[in-house]
């Protein structure tokens, strides 16, 4: 079954602004998907859309076969979503938001309080429970969040850049987290500018860019598409006379005694080690120079924007022609 | 949603409203009642003394209905106008807009809210009232009848403000210049048989004065207004209002874009 579906969704705000432009999207129960794009893509208005914050323009949209026009109710129970901003009354104790929140989908407060103190605990906020929602720490609060997302048990759970702010230890138990429930059953679609957090978390992938899918597929196929890596290497011994070339590899000197070398896939790094002995160089260490995704995500979001502008030089130039042949 | 489901999400959005105007009971509990006391005082015991009966009642005991009534109105809308507003204001709004609730509960929720409210403070307002006069109630379902409806809609009225404020001047715009002239006029502290003729058909156009007449037809037995005229035009605004404001909200109006 389909977690979501989305056909054709577009989206023009009052001002004219075309936020979308016919997303079509679809997400498998069960699945951990990215939905990836830069600022100002359309993510959130398409988050906005099937959690029923913003009203849409035109376009279909299902959650778990339960069309979100004809069943909003039905459709809406199954989501939770953790938005981007804080959007809790900063006055109210955390324990009170998460019942207030469970009762909103019809839980009553006995079930509610026991749901509460599952999730609080679990997300290391049960010593909180009684603080008001404004006196915690960031972190603390994107917890919270997540917390009141899941306090219905929904089925398909949307964060918008949920570790937006948060500290890499707080963040990495929120993925610990995040993986766990997606293990259970849950269906996740995570939203993020961190894309070391999609690559590591997610299976598959769309990427939006000025309001359209550019990109929707496994992870494992769009990493597959990237052709070529780019390592760090750093080395015990001053780099006089650097390897002028070695087949398939591309080398900079970084500084002295740190080299970074392109290897396309179809090549060995062992062929850069063996040269580097000849030339009684060791290497003491060695990393990727960026994320995978990152370089993939920029390269795609970049095709996007260079065929746009070529699609627009394009129409103007037939303008351009049309009103020279007009008499 | 089932029933039992939908009356979960009622009393949550009804318990959260009574709650927050409970947990700050000296700003909205205790003011009228000393507003009210003040009232008495010197409308009624000061300046009052120096006026003649009205209708056959001291003029202390003939503007006991008015300032109870005013007290219902002006906290049943501030209640709702305030309380959905910095909902809106701080988006945990959006709380009840992702969730199930269908959109005539949260007005209904955010209405009945109101409504607990105005009737605590018209319940504080009717003690002090007692410790100055010794009313007697002439009809206590019809007093009740008008107190419940006119707390309703007020309530509705103050919610459709707060769909439309933008920011928080934006609330108290019509309760300073709309609501508190139209219960100053309505005949609170006067009956309009007082007023010459154009100036009294000019104060029936205003629907408070319906209210604060029925009301106190039903503690005094005594009305400028036909009771069950007055009763028909409250029931009719009632449902227009809330339809409207049904409405807007079905459209999303101030709360989505």
């Amino acid at each position: 079954m389909k977690a979501l579906q989305i056909n054709q969704l577009k989206k023009r705000y009052k001002n004219g602004t075309e936020a979308l432009k016919g997303v079509d999207l679809e997400v498998n129960e069960g699945d951990f998907f990215a939905l990836l794009g830069p600022n100002g893509a359309g993510k959130s208005t398409t988050i906005g859309i099937i959690s029923g914050l913003v009203n849409k323009s035109s376009g279909n949209v299902q959650i778990f076969d339960k069309n979100l026009d004809l069943d909003p109710s039905t459709a809406k129970s199954y989501i939770g979503l953790v938005p981007q901003e804080f959007n809790f009354n900063q006055f109210e104790p955390v324990k009170e938001i998460l019942i207030n929140q469970a009762g909103y989908y019809g839980i009553n407060r006995r079930m509610a309080s026991k749901r509460a103190e599952k999730y609080l605990r679990q997300l290391e906020l049960w010593d909180k429970r009684r603080s008001m929602a404004r006196e915690l720490s960031g972190g603390m609060k994107r917890r919270l969040m997540i917390a009141r997302a899941l306090i219905h048990e929904p089925r398909l759970l949307i964060l918008d850049e949920p570790t937006a702010g948060v500290d890499i230890e707080i963040r990495r138990s929120m993925w610990d987290f995040l993986r766990t429930i997606n293990q259970q059953g849950t269906t996740i679609i995570l939203t993020t500018h961190y894309l070391e957090e999609a690559e590591s978390l997610c299976k598959n992938i769309a990427i939006i860019d000025h309001g359209i899918a550019i990109e929707n597929t496994s992870m494992r196929k769009l990493l597959a598409q990237l052709n070529m890596e780019t390592f760090i290497l750093y080395l015990d011994k001053h780099i006089n006379d650097l390897p002028q070339c070695i087949p398939g590899c591309g080398l900079r000197i970084i500084d002295q005694q740190t080299l970074e070398v392109d290897i396309e896939k179809s090549n060995s790094i062992n062929q850069v080690f063996k040269t580097l002995s000849e030339h009684k160089i060791n290497v003491l260490s060695m990393r990727n120079k960026s994320n995978r995704l990152e370089q993939l995500f920029m390269h795609l979001v970049e095709k996007n924007r260079h065929n746009k502008e070529l699609v627009e030089t394009l129409i103007q130039t037939s303008h351009e022609n049309i009103a020279v042949e007009q008499p | 949603m089932t029933f039992n489901e939908k009356f979960n999400a009622f009393k949550t959005i009804l318990v959260k409203e009574y709650l927050r105007f409970i947990r700050i009971w000296i700003q909205t509990v205790l003011p009228p009642a000393i507003t009210t006391a003040l009232y008495f005082v010197i409308f009624g015991n000061l300046i009052g003394s120096q006026i003649s009966d009205i209708d056959g009642y001291s003029y202390m005991d003939y503007i006991v209905p008015g300032l109870i009534l005013m007290a219902v109105i002006t906290n049943s809308y501030a209640n709702v106008v305030s309380s959905f507003y910095s909902a809106k204001f701080q988006k945990s709004i959006e709380e009840l807009l992702v969730s199930p609730t269908p959109n005539y509960l949260i007005l209904a929720g955010f209405v009945s809210g109101g409504v607990a409210r105005g009737v605590i403070v018209g319940i504080v307002v009717t003690l002090v009232a007692m410790y100055f006069s010794d009313i007697q109630i002439h009809s206590l379902t019809l007093s009740f009848t008008v107190f419940l409806l006119t707390a309703i809609l007020f309530s509705i009225a103050g919610f459709i403000n707060a769909i439309f404020a933008r920011s928080f001047d934006d609330i108290t715009i019509i309760p300073t210049f709309v609501l508190t002239p139209l219960t100053y006029l309505g005949g609170i502290f006067y009956s309009i048989n007082m007023l010459p003729e154009f100036w009294q058909k000019l104060s029936l156009i205003n629907p408070i004065l319906y209210m604060i007449n029925s009301f106190r037809y039903g503690l005094l037995g005594v009305s400028d207004t036909d009771i069950s005229s007055a009763l028909f035009i409250i029931i009719i605004f009632i449902i227009s209002l809330f339809s409207y404001a049904l409405y807007l909200l079905n459209k999303g109006t101030g709360i989505k874009s």
